[in-house]
């Protein structure tokens, strides 16, 4: 039998919080007038020895020694790790934002479906190393083993708000964020759920560090996506979150609406385990898929929030779709605004594509597109208007894309909600 | 004729041997496979743990680009997705005919060389393998496996607990019910290191630690498969839902069938076995214990007792058959397969549907689209 007929989409799906926390800063605030000025964000990693490795710079995020007032008890949230204590300081800032912070969420089944690539990595490296150094010594290990698992940061960040459903935690590289955002976007319109708590984090560890580090892909300078010289990305670390609820459940509440999710395709790369096919065969198949599912074509978008990652292969792959995309519906892509948020806090990998959500959620609101700062000769294969500084701009529609490790590739379509 | 969920595929790799074939006799033998112990260092734990066997021939992806480096976590997945495909599937995914989803199921993932990966660290990074990195990647298999099948269709990977398979489960029925999807190829694979046996000793000394992987290709059907006849949506431990109320909440949710057989979670170990055993203590009915067989297989273990139910049904051994899986801290999930679906017209499963799970009601639905 072949497959079902699509089914209709039954809600719209608003967002009605959103909180980030990045090396630019801690919240919206922070981080809205680091981006819309193009402010770089990167220092010396603190976290971990970097000696003998070709970079020591990253996009290191400055965290508070509290985390927000959360709903996990005094025990349980002194345990939590910089992995999971990132997620919650977004999901802390999203919930006031909503007003979830005063409501009693218990009784409904709010899934949570969250991205990262690496998790608490931290306490997977501290565990290795006791037990290679004293293998007899067991103290702390078990602690590390329960925080380690995926879920449990999940859980704990759940936990955070109150938000008690069943939880999804997507890991697909660097497209986890956009992943999650889109699977939960999914929920609230198929009918399944009538509120969701999404989002995507990565902190940083000394095995993805040197892990970028091996394979070259770490710009010994800054990163600079789209300039011809490009020699790498930056690692960046940090968390967004959003809150999403259908248009009824938000209207019933009397919700402040901050935006509308409208569309989300996927697809998968089959070029190279890490490098992207060289047409971006699999890029121009995600956002065409979520443009069809948003309704919309290039000529329609104010902005798009590119992959943007600052290594040689990924930056022509993504401009060649994109200018394929453009030719496919008849739109000059040099009308199309373009930049990539990476210059200026890193690739957060598995936060990456739900941080840079945010962000676009950020230029929707204020009406301003945020630059990338860093590019000082163009590459040929940019045919986009690519956003070298900051700028104001009505933007009603964006585009967000995010690719990944084993070629999962994430789009994901927002629009503004009127005033 | 009512559209309906059936898995009409599946495949295993186990200890007991490459092949759901394998996998099913050695349960239905009911002897615990031979174990060995693990020792590493003097003072660290000393876990028991079952291999999988090596495989009487090289497989026939071994030659393919993408297998050359990987470890044994993604040769596991292939394999078994490829059985639960069979080569007719695996030839329409390739030419295009047949649009497949994938969804790659892991607890612990690719630790193997992840350690050896940051080892080289730890030594010189200057000399740490830039191969072995990308291997270390959660969902570097399921990219294997979705390149080795040729599929450009959507890749999920899904870390939870040991539970997890079912709620991938979930998860690839949700696809199949928005459309798009000719099938839902639903996988999950485990290997043995010293890091994640030695830290499953920790927490409980009696497990057996295994490896292995299983698979099954989920699909709307108008006859024949195994139907899926009830997938409650995971059952999320909470404070206020601890692990034992979350078990005994998913046992509420399965529906009872006369003659079901029960393919539970319970390993043979009783710390790590109570819960479950008690929320299903007043069980009347023949079960079966896979991973009391095969070993903890982790996010593995949940697989084999869905592939163990559905060919268990599929042989006739029984009507239906029950499959529970407690997780170890994140959520409960079970399903029942086997049992025929309801009547779109049944309101009552329909209203039970809605409330409690999906796929009775969604079923319906489907229909109604059409």
């Amino acid at each position: 039998m072949a497959a079902l007929p699509p089914a209709p989409a039954r809600h719209r799906v608003v967002i009605t919080g959103a909180g980030l926390i990045t090396s630019m800063g801690n919240g919206w605030g922070e981080n809205v007038d680091g981006f819309r000025e193009g402010r770089l964000a990167f220092r010396e990693v603190t976290l971990f020895e970097t000696a003998g490795q070709r970079v020591h710079r990253a996009g290191e995020v400055a965290l508070p020694e509290r985390l927000p007032a959360t709903r996990l008890g005094r025990r349980r949230a002194a345990r939590v790790d910089r992995a999971t204590a990132l997620v919650i300081h977004a999901a802390a800032e999203a919930a006031a934002q909503a007003g979830w912070d005063r409501l009693d969420l218990s009784a409904e089944e709010i899934p949570v479906v969250l991205g990262t690539s690496a998790g608490a990595m931290a306490l997977g490296e501290a565990y290795y190393e006791q037990a290679v150094a004293t293998p007899e010594r067991h103290t702390g290990q078990v602690r590390r083993i329960e925080h380690y698992q995926i879920q449990t940061q999940a859980l704990l960040a759940a936990e955070s708000i109150g938000v008690a459903g069943p939880v999804t935690v997507i890991t697909n590289a660097c497209a986890s964020g956009a992943n999650a955002i889109g699977h939960a976007f999914e929920q609230i319109r198929s009918g399944r759920a009538a509120r969701a708590f999404c989002g995507g984090y990565d902190a940083l560890c000394r095995l993805v560090f040197a892990g970028f580090d091996s394979l070259q892909a770490l710009s010994t300078g800054l990163p600079r996506p789209f300039d011809a010289h490009r020699d790498g990305l930056a690692i960046g670390e940090g968390a967004g979150v959003f809150l999403l609820e259908s248009l009824e459940a938000a209207q019933e509440r009397g919700a402040a609406i901050l935006g509308e999710v409208t569309g989300y395709g996927a697809a998968t790369d089959l070029h190279h385990l890490t490098q992207p096919h060289p047409q971006g065969d699999a890029a121009l198949l995600s956002m065409t898929r979520a443009c069809a599912m948003a309704g919309v074509g290039p000529g329609e978008i104010d902005y798009l929030n590119s992959h943007g990652t600052g290594t040689p292969l990924n930056d022509v792959a993504e401009a060649q779709a994109i200018r394929r995309w453009c030719e496919a519906a008849g739109e000059d892509p040099a009308r199309l605004c373009v930049s990539s948020t990476k210059a200026s806090i890193g690739h957060l990998l598995g936060g990456a594509g739900a941080v840079e959500a945010v962000i676009c959620l950020m230029a929707l609101r204020g009406g301003w597109l945020p630059p990338t700062t860093t590019v000082r000769e163009m590459d040929p294969a940019v045919c986009f208007d690519l956003v070298r500084t900051p700028r104001d701009k009505d933007v009603r529609t964006v585009l967000t894309n995010s690719f990944g490790f084993g070629g999962a590739n994430a789009t994901l379509i927002m629009r503004r909600w009127p005033a | 004729m009512t559209p309906r969920l059936a898995i009409t595929g599946w495949g295993a790799v186990s200890p007991a041997g490459w092949g759901a074939e394998a996998l099913v006799s050695a349960v239905r033998a009911g002897q615990p496979l031979p174990a060995e112990e693990m020792v590493r260092a003097p003072g660290a734990p000393t876990p028991l743990v079952r291999r999988v066997p090596k495989p009487a021939a090289p497989h026939s992806f071994s030659r393919d680009p993408r297998m050359r480096r990987t470890s044994p976590i993604a040769t596991f997945a292939v394999a078994s997705a490829l059985e639960a495909l069979g080569p007719e599937r695996v030839a329409g995914i390739k030419d295009g005919t047949l649009r497949v989803g994938v969804i790659f199921s892991v607890f612990n993932g690719c630790v193997n060389f992840s350690r050896r990966f940051f080892s080289e660290v730890l030594a010189d990074p200057r000399t740490a393998s830039p191969l072995i990195f990308p291997e270390t990647v959660f969902n570097a298999p399921a990219s294997h496996l979705s390149s080795v099948l040729g599929s450009r269709e959507v890749n999920y990977t899904l870390v939870g607990d040991s539970a997890q398979f079912l709620a991938s489960l979930h998860t690839g029925a949700d696809w199949l019910l928005a459309g798009g999807l000719d099938g839902v190829l639903v996988v999950t694979s485990e290997e043995i290191d010293w890091m994640s046996a030695e830290a499953c000793a920790l927490t409980d000394r009696l497990l057996v630690v295994s490896e292995g992987a299983a698979a099954v290709y989920l699909e709307p059907v108008e006859t024949g498969g195994v139907t899926l006849a009830a997938l409650p949506a995971p059952v999320r431990f909470t404070p206020r839902l601890p692990r034992a109320a979350a078990a005994a909440k998913l046992r509420s949710l399965l529906p009872a069938v006369p003659g079901a057989v029960l393919c539970d979670g319970l390993a043979g170990a009783a710390k790590s076995d109570r819960i479950e055993s008690a929320a299903w203590a007043d069980f009347t009915g023949p079960r079966f214990s896979a991973r009391a067989i095969l070993g903890e297989g982790l996010a593995a273990g949940a697989g084999w007792q869905c592939v163990l139910a559905a060919a268990l049904v599929a042989s006739g051994a029984a009507p239906a058959a029950v499959v529970s899986a407690l997780g170890g801290n994140e959520h409960a999930t079970g399903c029942v397969l086997g049992a025929d679906a309801p009547a779109a017209d049944d309101v009552a499963a329909c209203e039970r549907a809605a409330r409690e799970g999906f796929a009775l009601l969604d079923a319906a639905e489907a229909l109604d689209r059409d």
